[in-house]
């Protein structure tokens, strides 16, 4: 099936000169009908800018493929002046709707986000939780094919995150309606995304399943999502205070689906009649899927040790850290 | 005394009634022409929906070169055009005309300062529901600025009652004119001070009013 947005070789560049930035550089991504798909980066990577290109919102270097589009902001932008059944039909006004099709689109739309008895109540008068449902209800009035949603839950508290990305997942299987969510959160992309874009310095520097490339990350800005989520490998701090009280050799093993799980490394480690003492590591899940790393200190032969690395290397990464005495 | 008051009562009462008028046309005529213009002067700032430099800098140079005349002098100044529009430099219908124009540059920088400090993400939510300019400025714009915009109304309504005041210069009557003739020029202190009560008593009805407005427009 053809991509609902495809940027090909998408470039933004704001200023000029000397003083020019691109916030966008050479993008090329598809992103396919029906998914939820993570554009993941610290703030500055361009992401916002990325998805402001798909809604036109500066000037569009992209072809949009088909269907409209609503989106989601993390400040929410609510018209605090109407109430919260004004902001869901302003959309609908916008689109010439008549007052009846209106109220009971808005009534249907409510009832969909789980706020129907504050119709008549205003922004201000709501929580954070609350607003973003206004705002996806809102989103959702034309019912459109692609929800963006802008860091829509940077400003909530960890419980209402949930809720809210609950809601998005519920939006996108049950409307079938595509979801581009941009955050700086790996749980966010974790908790809902099916394919993730990182991004850096405006430029897309991985991008696939996010399963793939959370549990194998190739990047340093990847690496350093997954060590925001998850802190399963040492850093060289921890790994001197390690030696101290493990001076043999060490190795640090990626857990991962298909021959890198832990069932796979114990049973390496007793087919090469190798002790193996886990003294660090973290192990989570993706879609239910296992990802993370342990690090191990081996006791065994020089060369049984060699041959269970050698091994493991065929189904997952294993960092050698060596020996206290000699470091890898 | 109180035999000056048994005549002077209904002369005041006449007064109050001719700054009211004074001052609420050119409320309504100032404020409406001051709110287009200060909607205009917002909307083509840079970056903003309507962003035009030659537009904002003719605007914003205009109101900046008539804000800052004194009233007594603008007046007289634009005599030779308040005589081509109204017919006459004198009286009551002059001195709306001056004040009017005078009230629409204020009312423009008030209103200007009010939208800029809207939130920019509610437009931008607004243009990305595919709402085109006129109706974002209209239908968004000025809904969200409402409780700024009303206080700024208030202000704007008292610097008009001070205006007034001088309504008597060029033959006009009003509160001004009142305090002047029968207090001032008859050293009778007591009208003066009767004078400035009931103009404070209108300030404060004023002020309560857009206070109680600007409240509900709020709608925490």
């Amino acid at each position: 099936m053809a991509p609902l947005i495809s940027f090909d070789n998408a470039t933004k560049v704001f200023g000029t000169g000397e003083r020019a930035v691109r916030a966008v550089d050479q993008v090329t991504l598809d992103i396919e009908t029906g998914e939820i798909f993570g554009v993941i980066g610290y703030s500055g990577a361009g992401k916002s800018t990325l998805v402001r290109l798909v809604n036109a919102l500066g000037e569009s270097e992209l072809r949009k493929l088909r269907g409209d589009i609503g989106m989601i902001f993390q400040q929410f932008n609510l018209m605090s002046a109407r109430t919260v059944a004004g902001n869901v039909a302003f959309p609908l006004k916008v689109a010439g709707w008549s007052r009846q099709r209106r109220a009971e689109r808005v009534a249907e739309l409510l009832d969909y986000v789980g706020i129907a008895d504050k119709a008549r109540s205003y922004p201000g008068q709501l929580s954070g939780g609350q607003k973003q449902r206004v705002g996806i209800a809102r989103a959702l009035a034309t019912s459109p094919s692609i929800l963006l949603a802008d860091e829509a839950t940077s400003a909530l508290d960890p419980d209402t995150t949930q809720d809210v990305l609950a809601l998005l997942r519920r939006v996108n299987r049950d409307l079938g309606v595509t979801v581009v969510v941009i955050t700086h959160e790996m749980d966010v992309i974790r908790s809902i995304a099916h394919r993730v874009a990182v991004m850096e310095a405006g430029r897309v520097v991985e991008h696939g399943p996010v399963y793939d490339v959370f549990a194998a990350p190739r990047e340093r800005a990847t690496h350093r999502f997954v060590a925001s989520t998850l802190r399963d490998r040492p850093t060289p701090e921890t790994l001197e205070r390690l030696r101290h009280r493990h001076p043999g050799r060490m190795i640090t093993v990626g857990i991962r689906e298909g021959g890198g799980s832990g069932t796979d490394v114990t049973a390496a480690l007793r087919a090469h009649a190798v002790d193996g003492t886990i003294v660090y590591g973290g192990i989570s899940e993706i879609d239910e899927r296992p990802f993370g790393s342990l690090t191990l200190e081996l006791a065994g032969t020089d060369a049984a040790i060699d041959e269970l690395i050698a091994q493991l290397r065929r189904t997952t990464d294993v960092d050698d850290l060596g020996t206290a005495a000699v470091p890898a | 005394m109180n035999r000056d008051w048994d005549v002077l009562t209904p002369i005041l009462l006449d007064s109050v009634r001719e700054t009211l008028s004074i001052v609420s046309i050119t409320v309504a005529v100032g404020g409406v022409l001051g709110l287009v213009l200060g909607v205009l002067l917002y909307a083509t700032r840079k970056g903003n929906l309507l962003h035009n430099a030659v537009v904002f800098t003719v605007l914003n140079v205009a109101v900046n070169v008539v804000r800052p005349i004194p009233f007594i002098i603008f007046i007289t100044a634009v005599g030779p055009l308040t005589l081509a529009v109204v017919g006459t430099t004198i009286g009551n219908e002059a001195v709306i005309f001056a004040m009017s124009i005078m009230a629409t540059f204020v009312t423009a920088r008030i209103v200007e300062q009010n939208l800029v400090a809207t939130d920019p993400g509610v437009i931008e939510a607004a243009r990305a529901m595919g709402a085109s300019r006129l109706r974002i400025l209209v239908t968004v714009l000025i809904p969200e600025a409402l409780a700024p915009l009303v206080l700024g109304y208030t202000f704007l309504l008292i610097g008009i009652v001070d205006m007034s005041a001088l309504a008597g210069y060029v033959g006009g009557g009003g509160l001004g004119n009142f305090a002047i003739v029968y207090g001032y020029q008859r050293f009778n202190w007591e009208v003066t001070l009767v004078t400035v009560l009931v103009i404070i008593a209108l300030v404060q009805l004023a002020q309560l009013l857009g206070n109680w407005l600007a409240r509900k427009a709020l709608h925490r």
